[in-house]
């Protein structure tokens, strides 16, 4: 089972939430797909085992084949290609944007000339290791690079089914997010009960009921701001899974890497309560399919 | 004769500029963004004639510098009158020797008549 852990709003308790779950069950993989900001090392300490370098092709123009006809340039989606074709002043000319390429290889396929080749751009770097069984991978993309979905690709591809995978996802609504818990069998939303934290969910349940994932909501620091959120989750029949009071105790422990559960032990079994719901929703799920 | 370089190609009399507009009219604002700017307009300086095209790359993703310097070369162009240019769109642009006239504010007109 794949539980991806996504919030709309950055600074709910995503990387909380999704590493006390993982320190709660048995037989986890654990996947860090923030990879503009991985933070989960922090908390669950892997011991790093191996490094590889990630990579996304980009195009290569092999300026004596090209005819200049424009194919690449109208197939690619996000304007990486400019085709300057030969006019009375100009000789021709393909330029290529590789910061914009998001190495979909749909230009090298479709060349009619077959004048476009691929070649290698660093994008950042995938280490994977372990901690006390768990396993670990995670992305970290190059500071300055903007191209995160297919480095978080690349770390899903680490994903062994025989464990209970936990995919830390990034913050927001956007492409990133989405490569992050795309194929997930459930993701957990986690928020807090203020304006933002409201205003953040509300978008992040539209994405998730479009990709058809089931989800249920973690409302963290339950005790503060307001009321409005359990409303919205009542009215939109939406599971609240668990909620987490505000602790100071919680918070001086996240200040130094520690994880609740290392804490406050006993909420191994809270977590353990949300793993079992999350199973009985996604075997009722099945069932009726 | 002498040999027509890159140097006296833009200083020709009778070209096409364009210039990035707010709106469709030489009444208009010249916009001061290349690549997401509202409209291009496109003067004959040989016969005064002047369109006015709405840029479909405002909402482009990424890489709306270089679509539209694709765009107004695909026009004929051969200089562009603006307010700024990114880096993208000025590789594009350079690569298809359209002259980059940068700075440019006030009316359409303004600019035309500054520029002609």
């Amino acid at each position: 089972m794949i539980i991806s852990v996504a919030s709309g709003k950055g600074g709910t308790g995503k990387t909380t939430i999704a590493v006390n779950l993982a320190l709660s069950l048995k037989n986890v993989q654990f996947l860090d797909c923030d990879v503009e900001e991985p933070n989960v090392h922090i908390f669950l300490k892997p011991r790093i085992e191996e490094k590889s370098k990630a990579f996304i092709p980009v195009p290569h123009v092999d300026k004596n084949k090209c005819t200049f006809c424009g194919k690449c340039r109208q197939v690619c989606e996000y304007n990486a290609i400019a085709v300057l074709p030969k006019s009375s002043t100009n000789t021709g000319n393909v330029l290529i944007f590789p910061e914009l390429c998001h190495g979909c290889g749909a230009c090298s396929i479709l060349c009619p000339q077959q004048a476009i080749s691929e070649v290698n751009r660093e994008i950042g770097m995938i280490e994977t290791g372990e901690k006390d069984g768990i396993g670990f991978t995670h992305g970290r993309l190059n500071i300055g690079e903007a191209m995160s979905p297919p480095l978080i690709r690349q770390v899903k591809k680490y994903i062994d089914p025989s464990k209970t995978v936990i995919i830390d996802a990034p913050p927001g609504t956007s492409c990133p997010v989405i490569t992050a818990v795309k194929g997930s069998d459930f993701c957990v939303l986690v928020t807090e009960p203020t304006p933002f934290g409201l205003n953040d969910l509300v978008l992040t349940v539209e994405v998730l009921r479009k990709l058809n994932i089931p989800f249920g909501v973690v409302i963290n620091r339950c005790d503060l701001g307001n009321n409005k959120m359990e409303e919205y989750c009542v009215s939109e029949n939406i599971n609240i899974l668990m909620r987490l009071p505000f602790k100071k105790e919680i918070a001086m422990a996240y200040s130094n890497g520690c994880p609740i559960v290392e804490i406050f032990p006993q909420y191994k079994e809270t977590f353990m309560e949300v793993f079992n719901k999350i199973n009985h929703m996604v075997a009722g799920i099945q069932e009726k399919q | 004769m002498p040999a027509r370089g890159m140097t006296t190609l833009n200083k020709e009399k009778n070209m096409l500029i364009c210039i990035t507009s707010q709106g469709e009219t030489k009444e208009s604002q010249v916009d001061p963004r290349f690549g997401r700017c509202a409209y291009f307009v496109f003067f004959d300086t040989k016969n005064g004639s002047f369109e006015a095209v709405k840029n479909p790359n405002i909402e482009a993703t990424g890489g709306a510098g270089p679509q539209s310097a694709q765009l107004i070369a695909s026009k004929g162009a051969k200089k562009v009158l603006t307010g700024n240019v990114g880096q993208n769109a000025m590789s594009a642009l350079t690569a298809a020797g359209i002259e980059i006239v940068t700075g440019v504010a006030g009316t359409v007109k303004e600019a035309i008549d500054k520029n002609k």
